[in-house]
């Protein structure tokens, strides 16, 4: 057993080590040390907390780490890079069913120690655990706020919990991944009051409802129902946004879970929660605010879904696609000296990171300069594109930030668009009608000339004519990614 | 089908139309080579070359007979197009406006003439611009044909001997081969001054290192875009002042390398008699334009002179020639990218497609039709120049008090902040007990920190970002480990389910991590 005072400072150092540990993702190589401060912090927080005063059950305990660690260990070992977006948010999705346990959890115990209390049991004899003491000490006011954490533990950690689960539908495909609304009475004659938008926010106004109930007294039932509630805002929100606008919904779910720990850690009187929650949620928040910030939307109109409404009719698009085939794309690639590449998503879709890294490979060993150049929103998960071309061994200092190398363009003699479509929209700067007009973009078309690597002649998902592949300088590369470049790749030499 | 390259009959000629290197990549398209015996041998290139790459080495007869596609370097003779027959199509340099009379043998033998010197100046089509390749080379071999008629040397050198100084090159005309040329003589280390009519080049030619030599004069400036990349004909007053300038420079410049043509127009005379009488003995005349008259008074076609007062003036016309090698291997690269256009399936049949801007643009004559002069491409061969609108020059006061301005705007939303965020707390604060606000400090305080570091996050390491942030999320594992050993059953179940997910949280996060990490390495 170790002494209070122990377990406080054992968080203490928990919480420093978790802050140096997100402080280390500065850069590549501090962070590989990082990510242990990381684990010993949790290591520490975990066995103090175990080893702390008025824990029982132990066995119960190592059983459900042991189950939980080996189910970890399992997924963490065996998923793709390529797959990453979906186990984040599976992972999100456990955090915000985990806090809603707690939450409940702690009403009930609530219950059963006022009861107790008022029965006129003695303290020493109630043979309760270190949170159930903390209970039994609390006065009305104190009791009431800790209603209020209940309630918003419960409230942030459904909406988190169902809304991950559909976002994992969405990014592992088992969901379409079109935006969707629920219209009641059916989807032809919506009535408007009760359909979209307004569904979420009769459902939150019921929660609130609830939510007054709760503290005027009414039953744990309250709070049974708005889990569920809320459980439904988390899905509905989330079935409202389409899949290109994934990284904002995945960094807001991040925050949301860290906002649900830090609520439980209010709820439970636990400093360590607070801190970790809010470090959390801040990281997320950020995380979504730089994604809006690269689509030049309002966070809010993401959320809301679709894009916003448009001023005028788009510039038309004059020209051909003209296509090109993998000797064309060869023999301009033997001639650069310096090649930029632009994965998006298609990259991933098609699995074709090991084929770009052949070919960036090869091109290197012949002395070319080859450089990758990711805009912040390429992917569906914040960083996605670097993970995917670290698995693929490109080496990290060729592969730079959107506002590291757009002033670059014009010197690139080829720049070879795989998959990415929206993120290299001129019409972002040249057509002020364009819905993503304002958006910063690569300036791919600056360069000497590009090469588009692509399914076939369709939009993609916006749904907006990219004017890229009319351009003079541009050729079509058509076909799968992975197998355009292995076409490709015997054909440098 | 067939394409023949025939030994060029000019006697000065060395360049070929046909490389080993450009057979190969013919070959790709569908097309077997013939090549006249020895016409590449003058460029460098052996016939045991050609054989090795695939081509069949014939006489000059069997070119004419069996070639489909016949291409060359010089204009064809009279004799030679009379043996164009009908269908046949030939590829070379053809000056259409010059040859009229060829043009005319050409129409009627019903034969297709390409003519490399017509392939409009618009961007696809500059990889088979020939005219443009052959200049590059032009420009760089004046400087170097100077070089060897200079006694000097170009880089300025402080030696034990002494002290030499620069070479001063003037370069006139920043065409293709002036700034050829300007590259040159600035990389060999002399001080290069260039001049042209069209003022937006300057740009180009302070890129190259030189410096651009400024009129003062008020003319409404021509749009190079209008002429398709050409200097317009300058006005007379013009020229009087850019004579003026060009007689201050002329005592001082060691060399001058005259590029000034305008295609189909004799070239204008702009180093007067009186310019080389000022020049120093010893100093030497580049006229690149000799072929048309030249821009030097005294230039004489295809040859050297020496002036009364010791100017070396040298007129050659055939200075890619005189590289044949490397300009053998531009030319056939030319057209190896132009038989890529005329064969768009890569069958080695030609398709001859008169829709197309590029090809109909250097066609001459086509079935039996003289298709001279072409009809103005669709696409203009460079955007017009948007008119330029200078940003307002802000003076050092406007600029301190647009700052000042910025910074009390800053300060102004930050104290609103802070107000807005103290009268929340002190409202929170009014009405929590003491317990609650010792946890909300730790919150907010958690929040500043939070913020603080993860903007210093690196944008490549978002997903482990996200992934380690998962993982230490799953702190909410202490919450259920503090429940678990309550009486309550359900309490007792749920905690246990808690424990169970969070620690999948935990351990899957930081495995995930680690794993991501690893794989970022250096290069």
């Amino acid at each position: 057993m170790l002494a209070n005072g122990v377990v406080s400072a054992a968080y203490i150092a928990a919480s420093i080590l978790f802050i140096l540990a997100l402080g280390g993702l500065s850069n590549q190589e501090s962070a590989k040390r990082a990510v242990w401060y990381g684990i010993v912090g949790m290591g520490v927080a975990v066995l103090a907390t175990v080893l702390a005063p008025g824990v029982q059950n132990m066995a119960l305990i190592i059983v459900a780490i042991a189950a939980g660690g080996f189910a970890g260990q399992y997924v963490a070992g065996k998923v793709q890079m390529t797959q990453m977006p979906q186990l984040v948010a599976a992972l999100h999705s456990f955090v915000g069913l985990a806090a809603v346990f707690i939450g409940l959890n702690a009403d009930i115990m609530l219950g059963a120690v006022s009861e107790m209390r008022e029965a006129g049991t003695a303290l020493a004899d109630a043979d309760l655990t270190a949170f159930g003491e903390k209970l039994w000490k609390k006065d009305a006011t104190e009791i009431a706020i800790l209603k209020v954490e209940v309630f918003l533990g419960i409230f942030i950690g459904a909406i988190t919990f169902t809304g991950s689960i559909v976002a994992f539908g969405k990014l592992a495909g088992k969901v379409d991944g079109k935006p969707k609304k629920l219209m009641l009475p059916n989807d032809e004659t919506p009535i408007p009051y009760i359909s979209g938008h307004y569904l979420n926010a009769i459902s939150l106004s019921l929660c609130v409802i609830l939510g007054l109930m709760y503290f005027t007294g009414a039953g744990i039932w309250t709070m049974v129902l708005v889990t569920l509630i809320a459980g439904f805002i988390g899905w509905h929100l989330i079935m409202g946004i389409g899949g290109a606008d994934m990284p904002v919904v995945v960094s807001m779910l991040n925050s949301y879970s860290g906002w649900a720990a830090a609520a439980i850690g209010f709820t439970l009187g636990n400093d360590l929660l607070i801190v970790t929650g809010a470090l959390v949620g801040s990281s997320g928040a950020i995380l979504s605010y730089i994604m809006c910030k690269a689509m030049n939307r309002q966070f809010v109109s993401v959320i809301l879904g679709g894009f916003g409404g448009e001023s005028g009719p788009q510039m038309e698009v004059e020209g051909e696609q003209i296509a090109i085939d993998a000797d064309g794309v060869a023999a301009a690639l033997n001639d650069a000296d310096s090649v930029v590449i632009i994965p998006g998503y298609g990259m991933a879709v098609a699995q074709a990171q090991q084929s770009v890294s052949e070919l960036t490979r090869k091109l290197r060993a012949q002395g070319k300069t080859v450089r990758f150049a990711i805009h912040p929103v390429a992917g569906r998960l914040p960083g996605h594109m670097n993970v995917l071309l670290a698995e693929a061994k490109v080496p990290y200092d060729i592969v730079l930030e959107m506002d590291e190398i757009n002033d670059d363009f014009p010197e690139t003699d080829v720049s070879i668009v795989i998959g990415s479509n929206d993120i290299v929209n001129p019409a972002a700067q040249d057509d002020p009608n364009s819905p993503i007009a304002g958006m910063p973009v690569l300036e791919v078309w600056k360069s000497k000339q590009v090469f588009v690597s692509k399914r076939g002649q369709g939009t993609g998902y916006s749904g907006i004519e990219n004017p890229l592949f009319y351009k003079e300088n541009t050729r079509m590369f058509y076909g799968d990614a992975k197998a355009s470049l292995d076409n490709l790749l015997p054909k440098i030499d | 089908m067939k394409i023949g390259v025939p030994k060029e009959v000019a006697s000065d000629e060395a360049r070929v139309a046909m490389t080993p290197a450009s057979a190969k990549d013919l070959q790709k398209l569908g097309y077997d080579c013939l090549i006249q015996k020895d016409a590449g041998k003058a460029a460098g290139f052996d016939d045991e070359d050609y054989k090795a790459a695939g081509v069949n080495v014939v006489s000059g007869a069997a070119i004419w007979k069996d070639a489909d596609v016949v291409a060359k370097v010089q204009p064809p003779t009279e004799a030679e197009t009379a043996k164009l027959a009908e269908g046949q199509t030939l590829i070379s340099f053809f000056y259409p406006v010059a040859n009229e009379k060829l043009m005319e043998i050409a129409k009627s033998q019903k034969a297709n003439v390409i003519a490399m010197d017509m392939v409009p100046r618009i961007s696809r089509a500059q990889k088979m611009d020939a005219l443009s390749s052959m200049a590059n080379i032009a420009g760089y071999r004046a400087v170097i044909e100077a070089g060897n008629n200079f006694g000097r040397f170009f880089t300025g050198q402080v030696t034990a001997a002494g002290k030499v100084p620069p070479a001063k090159v003037l370069i006139v005309g920043a065409g293709v081969a002036g700034l050829a040329a300007i590259g040159t003589a600035t990389s060999l280390g002399a001080i290069t001054l260039a001049f042209d009519v069209r003022p937006e080049v300057a740009e180009q030619i302070e890129s190259m290192g030189a410096e651009f030599v400024y009129l003062d004069f008020d003319e409404a400036a021509q749009d190079g875009a209008a002429t398709g990349g050409y200097a317009a004909p300058s006005s007379p007053e013009f020229r009087e002042k850019q004579l003026e300038k060009f007689r201050e420079l002329a005592p001082d410049v060691d060399i001058v390398i005259t590029t000034a043509l305008i295609p189909n127009r004799d070239a204008p005379v702009l180093w007067t008699k009186d310019m080389v009488e000022m020049m120093k003995p010893g100093s030497v005349i580049i006229d690149l334009a000799a072929e048309r008259g030249g821009n030097c008074e005294l230039t004489e076609k295809d040859k050297k002179i020496v002036s009364d007062n010791g100017v070396t003036i040298v007129g050659y016309t055939d200075f890619p020639s005189r590289m044949a090698t490397q300009s053998s291997l531009l030319y056939s690269t030319n057209i190896r990218h132009m038989m890529n256009d005329l064969t768009p399936d890569k069958d080695g049949q030609v398709n001859h497609n008169m829709e197309d801007d590029v090809i109909r643009g250097a066609t001459v004559t086509h079935a039996g039709e003289i298709t001279f002069p072409p009809p103005p491409p669709k696409i203009a061969a460079i955007a017009a120049q948007p008119a330029k609108e200078k940003p307002k020059e802000l003076t050092p006061e406007e600029k301190r008090a647009a700052e000042t301005a910025a910074f009390k705007a800053a300060t102004k939303s930050q104290v609103t902040l802070l107000a807005a965020g103290g009268a929340l707390m002190v409202l929170i604060g009014a009405y929590a007990p003491a317990s609650f606000m010792q946890h909300f400090i730790v919150f907010a305080l958690a929040c500043f920190v939070g913020f603080q570091v993860i903007w210093n996050v690196s944008h490549a390491l978002h997903t482990p970002l996200m992934a380690v942030t998962n993982a230490i999320s799953g702190i909410v594992v202490v919450g259920a480990l503090l429940q678990i050993g309550s009486g309550n059953l359900l309490v007792v179940f749920l905690s246990f389910i808690g424990v169970l997910i969070a620690s999948i949280n935990i351990v899957g996060g930081f495995l995930v991590t680690r794993r991501m990490l690893a794989m970022f390495q250096k290069s």
